[in-house]
């Protein structure tokens, strides 16, 4: 894809995130989508073309009033929108296409109009991993990181610490579910989940929903907002089975779809300003650090623990306070595709001053699935 | 009473011959005749190479701890805290398991040590492939 031919034109959370007892999903959707036009400052009528995960096209499209010429409901978990962004901006390039709006919203701690999710007992999943007791995702996506943390000299104190660290950018942020600062001691102390991890590993369950208008470059100049340019991307799919990974050492999906998106986008670490990694749990920060190709695994541990992803730090990371801290309503890659939007918009509560590039890294299921946009705010 | 809850498994056309397998205290895997790749879960064709070319053997039941959790959450079928393991098999492939007959500490659960299967028969259809700390 071209460098910079699309832009990120409107942008929005629900109004409100964390516990929403008084909204279904799709009215989640419906919240999201309408603070994300109003942003843009569109009409409903200006959207030809509509994506989301989860809850079908067709659901939203009509819940809203929607005619599009152009759909996409890859739904591969948390990185979806990653994929739509990816998806979206092909299409307008293509002239399939003008303003596309996508959608994410998850009454996830609620509960109320949810989607439900069934693995059948005849499916490989069904057959070859539910009858061992896996439940959450926490019962699998912890799984791969005993083997990492032996093959790459990880401790538990460095896991800890990626917990400790997003909560003081979480302390920055008013939105955030969780902002009290915590210790190293206060992780290691937490409730046991599913070891090594323990609750202030694991990410939150909240309520909450984002949306995002992209059109052409050429046509963003003339909206309210900032544009963020869509500067590089990537996707990939493993497999829908945590102990069927190529290795637990890395994560293949990881390792096609960011340096993809880093070749893509004519860059090299050195340019990256911002960095969000999709953070479900503790361990997911090390992998993105090192699929993306930022240090040697054997890095990843020491270079969070020694603060250089804290406020202030040389590389900051997931500066909203992420899903173990800001919020994750089970499928969180928008609300990691909000705040590199807000970082080069220039108005991030835990603003990253002059940053011009963010790389924004997502992952589906249980490393099932990844995708990487690359923004800049410079054409 | 708690193993009765525990999920269980639904065969297809192609996975059959695995359940019939471990039904018969058999830990069956398939190979391929055109490349030698030998793969899980089951399926009529190569995932390396795409051939339809493929057998089907009885593995060692021998292999090694290549990660796990220790789950403190309840599961149906499931006394906390129990271990969601991977075992890698002397064949090669992995799968998921439960790691038994230790206890369910770190200590006991250490990475790439020996373990063998042990079938659990969960009723007249299915019997799931356990692994234990191998003996001797």
């Amino acid at each position: 894809m071209r460098r910079n031919q699309v832009a990120v034109v409107g942008a929005a959370e629900t109004t409100e995130l964390g516990v929403i007892p008084n909204m279904s999903q799709i009215q989640l959707h419906a919240d999201a989508a309408l603070n994300a036009i109003k942003d843009a400052g569109l009409k409903l009528s200006d959207i030809d073309g509509f994506a989301t995960a989860v809850e079908t096209p067709q659901q939203i499209c009509h819940y809203l009033g929607i005619t599009p010429t152009w759909v996409d409901g890859t739904s591969v978990g948390g990185c979806s929108f990653m994929l739509h962004v990816r998806h979206a901006a092909a299409a307008i390039e293509a002239g399939l296409c003008k303003t596309v709006l996508i959608t994410h919203a998850e009454s996830g701690r609620s509960n109320i109009g949810r989607t439900p999710r069934m693995v059948g007992p005849d499916s490989l999943n069904g057959q070859f991993e539910l009858p061992y007791g896996v439940t959450t995702p926490a019962s699998m996506f912890p799984i791969p990181v005993l083997r990492f943390m032996k093959t790459h000299g990880i401790t538990h104190e460095q896991l800890a610490m990626v917990a400790v660290v997003q909560r003081e950018w979480a302390a920055k942020n008013p939105r955030a579910t969780m902002k009290e600062p915590i210790t190293v001691a206060d992780v290691l102390n937490s409730r046991m989940i599913a070891y090594p991890f323990r609750l202030l590993q694991c990410c939150l369950v909240t309520d909450g929903g984002g949306a995002l208008i992209l059109t052409s470059a050429d046509r963003a100049k003339d909206f309210p907002r900032k544009p963020v340019y869509i500067l590089g991307t990537g996707e990939s799919v493993e497999t829908p089975m945590v102990s069927q990974m190529e290795t637990f050492n890395s994560s293949r999906a990881f390792k096609v779809a960011g340096p993809l998106a880093l070749r893509e986008a004519g860059i090299t670490h050195k340019d990256v300003d911002h960095l969000m990694i999709y953070d479900a749990f503790a361990h997911l920060p090390l992998y993105g650090l090192g699929d993306l190709g930022f240090m040697p695994y054997e890095e990843t541990g020491k270079f969070i623990a020694e603060g250089n992803t804290r406020p202030g730090g040389k590389l900051p990371l997931n500066t909203n306070g992420g899903g173990l801290s800001y919020m994750h309503s089970g499928m969180y890659g928008m609300y990691a595709l909000q705040e590199s939007v807000r970082q080069m918009r220039g108005i991030a509560p835990a603003q990253v001053p002059g940053a011009k590039i963010s790389v924004c890294h997502g992952v589906g299921g249980m490393f099932a699935a990844s995708g990487t946009i690359i923004f800049t705010n410079e054409r | 009473m708690t193993e009765a809850a525990r999920a269980r498994p639904k065969p297809t056309p192609e996975t059959q011959h695995f359940w019939d397998g471990t039904r018969a205290g058999e830990l069956r895997l398939q190979r391929c005749e055109a490349c030698a790749k030998t793969y899980f879960p089951p399926r009529p064709f190569c995932p390396a190479c795409g051939s339809r070319e493929v057998s089907m053997f009885k593995a060692s039941g021998k292999g090694k701890l290549y990660s796990y959790i220790i789950h403190h959450r309840p599961a149906p079928g499931f006394t906390p805290p129990y271990s969601i393991a991977v075992v890698e098999l002397d064949e090669g492939p992995r799968l998921m398991t439960n790691i038994v007959d230790c206890p369910q500490t770190p200590e006991a659960l250490a990475l790439d040590m020996p373990v063998e299967v042990k079938f659990e028969k969960l009723d007249e259809q299915i019997t799931l492939p356990l692994f234990r700390p191998a003996r001797g």
